[in-house]
């Protein structure tokens, strides 16, 4: 944690990454850096390549051009198990949770425990807990995913992203589907992982409202282009129609 | 890092992390054993530089291990940073939640009886109003879509007609050839014609096609009516009013009624072209022979057998196959499961029903 700390170099830099699907370009040239300590907010309309952007520079798609570092390292040449080690540091929240659906949430968060530490049962318990409670799930502990609402779903998968307190953590959607109480609690959660563990944070979004309360960044993409990217107040400034139809449109 | 007694002040110092605790816990443990814990009272952070939430954990357990012990525990001084980590996954005030007591063994049986009583009394109701309405739907075809019937039909029966053709001549094939062998023994090879129309009239045509058409249309229906359940689509039509059994099931009942009879027939059909192959080449009949002993030795009786149990069969199968459909919990996955269910119990039924009939009806 504290190495990319004290130096303020990127954590993750993406150059011309490009993907395509077939003969349809879904991301076009982006070029982004990363900062350790930041929350970056993917943003833009449904469909613009948000969440390909975030499956492409994690591998989870392979892209078809270009360059993604982590901590330096070129990630894309790597072997499967090189790249097992950059993904031990990072976790992600999918968007509909991905819990395995067989078992309960307990053993959800144990796997990734269980599979990378040598921890004792003891230790391992009270780390579930900790995570569980942290996402106010303290209660579900032993429920099944089949249990569990949509919202509960999505912050159980978030204590499982955080089991082994990752230095990057990934939202994909974290708060589409959530009451606004709850999706400001995560919100909340999210600024004290930055603020306590100093964790760097990806997420994607079109929540105004949390967008508002929680970037640092912002990265807008339109039809797989990277219109802009640096914090809010720049891109209010920046004068760009997508974007300001984008935050007049949002308004409430 | 490490983890030092002096003065009933315990002083950890170093990384707190995952990968350092399990040497920690090690470590630890020794002390435990080797020097005096009782009398601790303060454990001193100063030392600790990085910590996580396995670390956390671990000062956690020290907490309120040594705590019991002392009665009363400071902590001293860690920096700032490692104590916001600290503050964060602090698990000491944390609720313990009790997992649920696991079910003693006449717990689970009187449970499971329970369960399989509701079930069967289920799967009856569903049957009784399958058959109602199937009965209903004959006369007026209100709540169904024009067409669905013949659609499902061609899906259920003329689409199963080349696995039902090749399962068919293969058997029809191997049981004329095994029972050849030994009819030959004893020269009574031309019995073959009567010894493979009974068995397949009475026995193998049924249970064959039932058997595939479990696999391959139970599973459907199944499949299709879980999808349905858990995509809200059945909510969907009770809400456009229309009844999901009326919608959905009752073409199906009708297409399978009216195809497994001809979908048997034709097994039977092809599994005698097996027989009358070995019979013209290995035990030299003529096919006249085998035509029309074939023929003669089936009543009326043995027909009627084959036509009710294969429809019979039909019916078990749409049944089996709606109630697992219905019965669907917890989306995609539980999809999966009722079908696996649905065609393991189907074939379970067929099978059980076929020795029930046997017995019935020598």
């Amino acid at each position: 944690m504290t190495s990319s700390l004290v130096t303020k170099t990127p954590v993750i830099e993406i150059k011309d990454l490009q993907a395509k699907y077939g003969n349809l370009t879904i991301l076009d040239g982006i070029s982004v850096d990363i900062h350790p300590g930041e929350i970056t907010v993917i943003l833009g309309g449904s469909g613009c390549g948000k969440t390909t952007l975030l499956k492409n520079m994690l591998r989870l798609y392979e892209p078809t051009a270009g360059s993604v570092k982590f901590w330096g390292e070129e990630t894309l040449g790597m072997s499967e198990n090189e790249f097992y080690e950059v993904l031990k540091k990072t976790g992600m929240l999918f968007q509909n949770g991905a819990l395995l659906n067989s078992i309960s949430v307990y053993e959800n968060i144990s796997i990734p425990l269980e599979m990378h530490t040598s921890l004792s049962q003891d230790v391992i318990d009270r780390i579930i807990r900790v995570k569980l409670n942290l996402v106010g799930l303290g209660n579900a502990i032993y429920k099944l995913p089949s249990e569990l609402s949509g919202g509960m779903k999505k912050r159980a998968s978030l204590a499982r992203a955080l089991a082994l307190d990752p230095e990057i953590l990934f939202c994909d959607e974290p708060s589409a589907g959530l009451d606004p109480v709850t999706s400001e609690a995560l919100d909340n959660l999210i600024l004290n992982l930055k603020h306590q563990l100093k964790m760097t944070i990806v997420i994607v979004t079109h929540e105004l409202a949390s967008i508002h309360r929680i970037a640092d960044k912002i990265i807008f993409l339109d039809g797989g282009k990277m219109l802009f990217n640096g914090t809010l107040d720049e891109a209010r400034g920046a004068r760009i129609p997508q974007i300001d139809h984008f935050f007049e449109v949002g308004k409430f | 890092m490490s983890i030092s007694i002096n003065n009933n002040v315990l002083t950890l110092e170093g990384e707190f992390t995952k990968e350092s605790v399990p040497a920690l816990e090690a470590e630890l443990s020794k002390l435990n054993k080797s020097a005096s814990t009782a009398g601790i009272s303060m454990i001193d952070l100063g030392g600790i530089h990085r910590i996580d939430s396995a670390g956390v954990s671990f000062l956690d357990g020290i907490h309120q291990r040594l705590g019991e012990k002392a009665g009363i525990l400071l902590f001293k001084g860690a920096r700032a940073d490692v104590q916001a980590v600290i503050d964060t996954f602090s698990t000491i005030n944390l609720p313990v939640i009790e997992a649920q007591r696991e079910m003693g063994f006449f717990e689970k049986l009187g449970d499971d009886t329970i369960k399989a009583y509701q079930a069967i009394v289920e799967g009856l109701t569903l049957a009784s109003e399958i058959m109602y309405y199937s009965a209903v739907g004959i006369l007026s075809r209100k709540g169904q879509r024009k067409g669905s019937t013949i659609q499902q039909a061609a899906l259920l029966g003329s689409q199963a007609l080349p696995i039902v053709a090749l399962l068919s001549f293969i058997i029809g094939f191997i049981l004329s050839l095994q029972s050849g062998v030994q009819l030959k023994n004893f020269g009574a090879g031309v019995f073959l014609a009567d010894l493979l129309a009974i068995t397949m009239v009475r026995e193998m045509g049924p249970l064959i096609t039932s058997i595939i058409v479990a696999g391959r249309s139970g599973s459907a229906i199944a499949s299709e009516i879980a999808t349905m359940q858990v995509t809200e689509e059945l909510d969907a039509l009770r809400m456009m009013a229309l009844h999901p059994i009326r919608f959905v099931v009752v073409p199906k009942f009708h297409a399978i009624t009216f195809v497994m009879p001809l979908l048997v027939m034709f097994s039977i059909l092809v599994a005698e072209l097996g027989g009358a192959m070995i019979a013209v080449l290995m035990l030299d009949t003529s096919v006249e022979t085998f035509v029309s002993r074939s023929i003669e030795i089936l009543s009326l009786k043995d027909i009627i057998i084959s036509f009710g149990k294969s429809i019979w069969f039909a019916w078990v199968i749409v049944v089996i196959g709606s109630y697992y459909g219905f019965q669907v919990k917890g989306g995609a996955e539980g999809v999966g499961k009722a079908t696996t269910a649905a065609v393991v119990s189907s074939i379970f039924a067929v099978i059980l029903f076929d020795a029930v009939f046997s017995l019935l009806y020598l």
